[in-house]
């Protein structure tokens, strides 16, 4: 899903990229093979499909540049650099860019693990469709669903980024420059700032002000913003991060010493780095030093040996680690000890090491596929073990809906670490936008809890907010633009100061406009005439221009003129503002003055003679130079 | 004055005066000041001025033009308000024009040195100590020192300006203390100048428009009415008190807080509270015309007063209840509740006005339980005191502030946003909810109560102290649930709330937050001490996994943690509740019994906490007779007393002498004198003859390790360790017959090594004595004499006046060295 998109002068800046991941679900009679039911719950039997980002509203062949934020909004990037006929660029960060690709990697081959060889697609009928329970019938644009990309897809899409580091500035096409902040929720994540010389407009998403391993958010170059673009909010406002892993650990904890398995679904990325650093300080006082921990996924290793090179992209005191040297992250000391131990997938090694009690982290979180699903059957029917939900992307009750019923523990630990709306108002007030633009949700309490007038966007002026597929004019108007002069021509201009400290010059130019980049040039000299033979006439040294008219300046003031043009006998003057300025009505004369902000037009039929009098008159009223 | 001192002294003065010689430290100044005060409240000054004519010259000195240092400027003036704080030391002063040169226009007032606060301050302090006479009210009056003084009241340094305001309650205070004393008729217009002048520059503070000039003038009443009550003070009050109600005129209230700390001043006070007409009027009109959070306070201290009308005591009540009622209000609860809460029927405050923004919403409720807080245990509290309300808007502000609470009205959803996660409100409501357990309520508030304790006590986001006042809060409100009939069991009620709380128990023992793991085991220990007898509680304690979990607890890397898990385990096994069960690991193998393990804890935890409570519960265990102690009794308490002896924590050491206290007291018999009231259990009948008794305090080598503790390096230990020696010799001496009788060389050689233990070597034991030897060196030794050289502070000889005379002198030397080394 494209979340955001903005356009400046011509060009078009799509902001993030994600994509929703949609479990089958139910059924009707027609099409009873796709389906299959399970503890009073419908699923469809089918291969996994995703939903696409938007594409009725915007055609993304016209996308220009794709600003990626973080790793997890980027898995719908093949879909689009490779299907929809884009030809633009995609900005990241190095370690969003590789972590990403772990990820996809991951997607990809779990899919492809169990191939399926048809879709199920019967159910996708409209009319068949809007009988189903829900959600099933309230899943939109079903029949754009998508199976998964492959690695090709995705090393091509991959292909197409460039790479960016935090506060690198970038040039687009000389309108803007973007410029990649880090926000502080994961490794690489970044803010965006999009700024001409005049305007500034902050991309704020997925960010967080907490202390865990990524580098922290850049607040200070938000600062100066015209409008502070906002959102990628935590999805749990009610969960506090740290009461989480607390609850985490004391699950954990308490499943193992009655040993029992603790089964975490996770992405092999991420929150995960954070989790095995609480349980490294804690499984001593827990008295769990014996307790294997698994970690299973394609992607395990590259995921963990990555973390430790990202160096320049983590935390202050994880940086200050790599100096020592020391590994940032303690994972390693686990690994080392042998407490952690990771394994591309179940069979192999796996099955041979595996002891029990102890505890698997492994994906995919939705439980629809991957290893985890290997060990929601396996563990699922004694009541000794736990699953522990961390990842907020998904129902936790949907994603056990197939497995019911259940007799393992489940316990729900959301740990979302970007802003809750007390951090949001925090930083409103620290960056002091003057607009803020965010989804229309942020700025009501949820609904199921319409209480909590906490739980919104707080600030003055009043956020503007934005539905899906809307279209939305950011409150500023473009009123500058930069010209450059060349340094000849500087040095020719003759300054002369109207009021203390304003001085003006006339200038005579060839403006040059190239990429969006203005620039005052010296006129082109005449040129000579070659190998003529002719005498040159006197007239001929004169430049090839008209006198010179005198350059106005100042502004009419509308009484005084009104004034003037009496003490001159003009008399049944009648004044109209317009909205642009005012309109004096010479009504015996039929004859009319348009004085606007910038231009002043006399208009009289055919009397020469009046309109220079007049002509005259308002230009007693300006400066000349 | 020691002559010693009395030959230090000149040495001292010649170095205070000498500008170049500057003094580093302060604090030498004011124990020279504390040692002159005990000096001259013993004796006369006036003799010790012309016996240290030094002194003279110092106080001379000073008044000459030069570059002295602001310390010894003040010092100076302190010690000569000091000095002339007798009257006749006072006129010898006098006499060399000494005072008004130092006091006086001429002295530092006018000076460079002025602009020093210090030097403010100690012209203050001197003045203060020398108005003690009538002499002194004239020289004040001469030397124009009143009207500096109330140009001090507003320096700009607090200290200064607070002293100057004391000065003149005191000044006032001598004045009237001759003629006014005993004619509260007199009139104002009668008092003395000195006095007539403080009055008008007070009347003519509080007409001004400057609100610091009026707290100043409030201040000192505040503090006259607080000291003295005198007829006087009457007077007084009359002539100010229609002043301070014009001040209620004003809007806003000018000082508001030091206008209630007045007013309370004066309803506190016997003489002004039962005579003056309008002050309980005053008092009610204050009470409506100040802010919320400024009446609170003034609302506290009218309920606090013993007597007060009954109208005024219901207004302040209705005040101080105000954000409560608000909160009420606008979470729309039972009409009930409101209508008793609202007890005036006043105009009632929107919650708009009265908690307008977050920080004055936190700040109003704090206070407002706290005032509560403080109001509910005292016999004066209003009366009938509105229990189901004040616990209907406490469940309701935790509810709040946890966000499940579920407001209907705008109102209540800002108050909902301000108070969701403010950990600060939940802490005083928490407090607040365990106070109320002392009271009754209705069935369903109650069950409210434990079902918002339950919420916190669940909730991931209770930090860990809120947790902890959750935790009080909750064994509070199980303390005073009502008794099952018949037994002192806990009720059905507290049961059903205990069998969901004992789930919560474990995951909050596992927390990896220690502070929680911590207050988790606090309230289980207490739990245990008070149900652990009781079948349901045991049966459902047994059914958890607290009792396994607690174990553990004892090797947490945290040793506070694992202190309090020692207190858990020893109150789990003195109440028969620890649970043995054989592990996966060692099916049928016999687990390590709790006694070695806390054994092992007293002889090899590297931090001092766990030790001590594993000293306490050995003592508990030996005093209860405990299973594991009482089979083999002297084995434990040899054992136990080798390891403490050893500890390098004092607080180990001293308790193993309170463990040996008990096992003398087991064995010879309880002090009639001890505990008189004390139940005490069954004791083994008093041995025959006193070898008999001493053998088994031998055979634990008690008298080693006492003996020990007696030369210990830390006073407590060799204090308690004289205390027990000389119980057990009085006991010795109840036995008569021919006692003492060891064989003389054995006593002289164990004499011998006390007084190498004594001098600092302890490395050689005293191995086994017989009981014989014990008691003749028991009566050898000076134990009172020792008690009392230890009753001493360790510091006294560094507190010698003569120590502190050559410190300074030294200090001052050394810093001469300094400035040599520097260069």
């Amino acid at each position: 899903m494209q979340c955001a998109q903005i356009q400046i002068n011509y060009y078009y800046v799509g902001l993030w990229t994600g994509h929703d991941f949609h479990s089958q679900f139910p059924s009707f009679a027609t099409c009873s093979k796709e389906l299959k039911e399970c503890s009073g719950h419908v699923f469809v039997d089918s291969v996994p499909e995703f939903c696409l980002p938007e594409t009725e509203l915007i055609d993304l062949s016209t996308v220009d540049v794709i600003l990626i934020s973080n790793y997890h909004c980027m898995m719908a990037l093949p879909y689009i650099t490779e299907h929809t006929g884009f030809t633009g660029t995609v900005y990241a960060t190095e370690p969003t860019v590789q972590i990403g690709r772990l990820l996809m990697e991951e997607l990809v081959n779990f899919i492809e693990r169990v191939p399926k060889a048809q879709s199920a697609s019967l159910w996708k009928n409209k009319d068949i469709q809007r009988l189903l329970p829900s959600p099933l019938k309230d899943a939109v644009e079903v029949s754009t669903w998508r199976r998964c990309y492959t690695m090709q897809e995705v090393n091509s899409a991959l292909s197409k980024i460039q790479l960016v580091g935090y506060s690198q500035k970038i040039e687009l096409f000389g309108a803007v420059q973007v410029t990649p902040l880090s926000s502080g929720y994961a490794l690489g994540s970044s803010n965006w700032i999009i700024q001409s010389h005049y305007e500034k407009v902050s991309y704020v998403s997925g960010s967080s002000l907490l202390t865990t391993h990524p580098q922290p958010m850049d607040q200070a170059s938000l600062k100066n913003s015209d409008v502070l673009v906002l959102t990628g909010l935590t999805q749990i406002p009610t969960a506090n991060p740290d009461g989480m892993v607390g609850e985490f650990c004391s699950n954990l904890a308490l499943t193992v010493r009655n040993g029992g398995n603790v089964l975490v679904p996770c992405y092999p990325s991420g929150v995960i780095y954070d989790l095995l650093e609480c349980l490294y300080q804690y499984i001593d006082s827990a008295g769990l030093s014996n307790i294997p921990f698994y970690f299973i996924s394609p992607v395990a290793n590259s995921s963990l040996e990555f973390s430790q090179i990202f160096a320049e992209w983590l935390c202050h005191n994880k940086q200050t680690k790599v100096y020592l040297p020391e590994p940032p992250f303690p994972h390693a000391e686990l690994i080392q000890t042998n407490k952690l131990k990771h394994y591309p997938s179940l069979h192999g090694d796996f099955s041979s090491d595996f002891r029990q009690p102890c505890v698997v982290f492994t994906g995919h979180p939705s439980l629809r596929f991957g290893d985890v699903v290997h060990f929601m059957e396996l563990w699922g029917k004694s009541s000794l073990n736990t699953v522990i939900f961390t990842e907020p992307d998904f129902s936790y009750l949907e994603a056990l809906a197939p497995y019911q019923p259940l007799a393992m523990k489940c316990i729900y630990c959301p740990i979302d670490t970007r802003l809750n709306f007390i951090q949001v108002s925090k930083l409103l007030k620290e960056v002091q936008p003057l607009h803020v633009v965010c989804p229309e949700q942020y700025t009501q309490p949820p609904p199921a809890q319409s209480h909590r007038m906490d739980l919104m966007i707080d600030c003055q002026p009043p956020a503007m907010s934005y539905r899906r597929a809307e279209v939305l004019a950011l409150p500023f108007k473009r009123r500058y633009e930069k010209i450059e002069i060349m340094p000849e021509l500087a040095d020719s201009l003759v300054p002369m100061e109207i009021k203390p400290g304003i001085s003006l010059a006339t200038v005579s130019a060839v403006l040059h406009t190239k990429d969006n980049k203005h620039v005052l040039q010296p006129p082109p000299r005449p040129t000579q005439p070659t190998g003529g033979k002719k005498r040159k006439r006197a007239s001929d040294d004169i430049p090839d221009c008209k006198v010179l008219k005198p350059l106005l300046s100042g502004s009419i003031p509308v009484e005084q003129f009104v004034q003037a043009l009496e003490k001159h006998g003009f008399s049944d003057i009648k004044v109209e503002d317009t909205a642009k300025g005012h309109i004096v009505l010479l009504q015996e004369a039929e004859t009319l003055i348009q004085i606007e902000e910038d231009s002043t037009h006399i208009i009289c039929d055919n009397d020469e003679m009046l309109r220079v009098r007049l002509r005259d008159l308002v230009l007693k009223f300006l400066q000349k130079f | 004055m020691d002559p010693e001192c009395s030959q230090l002294l000149p040495a001292l003065c010649s170095v205070l005066a000498d500008p170049r010689q500057p003094v580093a430290d302060d604090t030498c100044l004011e124990k020279l000041l504390d040692w002159f005060k005990t000096i001259t409240e013993a004796g006369s000054s006036l003799l010790l001025l012309q016996e240290n004519p030094c002194l003279l010259g110092l106080l001379c000195h000073v008044l000459k033009p030069q570059d002295l240092s602001p310390r010894v400027l003040s010092f100076s003036l302190r010690l000569a308000g000091m000095l002339a704080a007798q009257e006749d030391c006072f006129q010898y002063l006098q006499q060399g024009e000494l005072l008004p040169r130092l006091f006086g226009e001429a002295g530092p007032l006018g000076g460079a040195a002025w602009t020093a606060p210090s030097v403010r301050s100690g012209w203050i302090q001197g003045l203060r100590s020398l108005a003690r006479h009538p002499s002194a009210l004239c020289f004040l009056a001469d030397c124009g020192a009143v009207d500096t003084i109330f140009s001090l009241q507003g320096d700009s340094s607090l200290f200064v300006a607070s002293a100057a305001g004391q000065l003149l309650v005191h000044i006032l205070g001598l004045s009237l203390q001759g003629p006014a004393e005993g004619h509260p008729g007199l009139q104002t217009g009668d008092w003395p100048v000195c006095a007539q002048k403080i009055v008008s520059h007070i009347e003519e503070s509080l007409r001004s428009a400057a609100t610091p000039q009026i707290t100043q003038a409030l201040n000192v009443l505040t503090t006259t009415f607080g000291h003295c009550h005198d007829p006087w003070t009457q007077v007084l009050w009359g002539r100010l008190s229609p002043l301070v109600a014009c001040l209620l005129e004003k809007d806003p209230v000018p000082a508001a807080h030091s206008l209630v700390d007045l007013l309370l001043s004066v309803a506190r006070s016997p003489v002004l509270s039962s005579s003056s007409s309008g002050l309980w009027e005053t008092l009610a009109q204050t009470l409506s015309h100040l802010s919320p959070t400024q009446a609170g306070p003034l609302a506290l201290g009218i309920l606090k007063l013993q007597e007060c009308p009954q109208v005024l005591r219901a207004q302040a009540f209705a005040v101080l209840l105000q954000p409560l009622t608000c909160v009420l209000e606008a979470t729309a609860q039972a009409p009930g509740l409101l209508d008793s809460l609202d007890g005036t029927g006043g105009a009632s405050v929107t919650v708009d006005t009265l908690l307008p923004s977050k920080a004055a919403c936190v700040g109003l409720l704090c206070r407002t339980l706290a005032h509560l807080e403080l109001l509910q245990p005292l016999p004066q509290r209003p009366s009938p005191w509105p229990q189901a309300p004040l616990l209907g808007a406490t469940v309701t502000i935790l509810r709040l502030c946890s966000g499940s609470a579920t407001p209907t009205s705008d109102a209540g959803g800002h108050l909902c946003a301000f108070l969701v996660g403010c950990v600060r409100v939940q802490r005083a409501a928490l407090d607040f909810l365990g106070t109320l357990s002392q009271g009754t309520g209705p069935r369903e508030l109650v069950t409210q109560v434990f079902a918002v304790l339950l919420e916190y006590l669940t909730s991931p986001d209770s930090s860990p102290t809120v947790l902890k006042k959750a935790f009080q809060a909750t064994f509070r409100w199980l303390q005073s649930s009502p008794e099952t009939p018949g037994c002192s069991d806990l009720d059905p009620h507290a049961h059903l709330f205990l069998r969901e709380l004992l789930p919560v128990l474990p995951k909050r023992l596992c927390s990896p937050c220690w502070e929680v793991r911590d207050s988790g085991l606090e309230f289980l220990t207490q739990m245990i001490g008070r149900w652990g007898g009781q079948a349901g509680f045991r049966r459902a304690l047994l059914a958890s996994e607290v009792p396994e979990l607690t174990e553990q607890l004892l090797r947490d890397p945290e040793s506070y943690v694992r202190a309090s898990a020692v207190a858990a385990m020893g109150q789990l096994s003195s109440q028969g509740l620890r649970v043995t069960p054989a592990s996966p690991e060692h099916p049928g193998g016999q687990q390590k019994s709790l006694l070695a393990e806390l054994l092992h804890i007293l002889s090899t935890d590297s931090e001092g906490f766990p030790r001590r409570a594993v000293m306490h519960v050995f003592t508990q265990w030996l005093r209860d007779g405990h299973a594991d102690v009482a089979g083999d009794t002297e084995r434990f308490v040899a054992r136990v007393l080798q390891v403490a002896s050893q500890d390098l924590d004092w607080e180990v050491r001293a308790q193993g002498l309170e463990l040996a206290l008990v096992f003398l007291e087991q064995t010879l018999g309880r002090p009639s004198s001890h505990c008189p009231y004390a139940v005490t259990p069954p004791v083994a009948a008093p041995p025959s003859s006193l070898a008999q008794a001493l053998r088994p305090l031998c055979r634990v080598q008690l008298f080693e390790f006492a003996f020990r503790a007696l030369f210990d390096c830390d006073r407590p230990v060799a204090q308690k360790s004289c205390d027990l020696l000389l119980f057990l010799r009085a006991q010795t001496a109840s036995y008569g017959g021919p006692q003492g009788s060891g064989s003389v060389p054995e006593v002289a050689s164990v004499e011998a090594a006390l007084q190498r233990w004594q001098a600092g070597d302890q490395g050689q034991p005293l191995g086994y004595l017989e009981p014989e030897v014990v008691v003749a060196v028991l009566r050898s030794m000076d134990l009172e004499g020792l008690r009392g050289a230890l009753a001493e502070s360790s510091d006294r000889v560094e507190k010698s006046p003569q120590s502190l005379l050559q410190d300074v002198l030294a200090t001052v030397g050394a810093l001469g060295e300094d400035e040599a080394d520097c260069y």
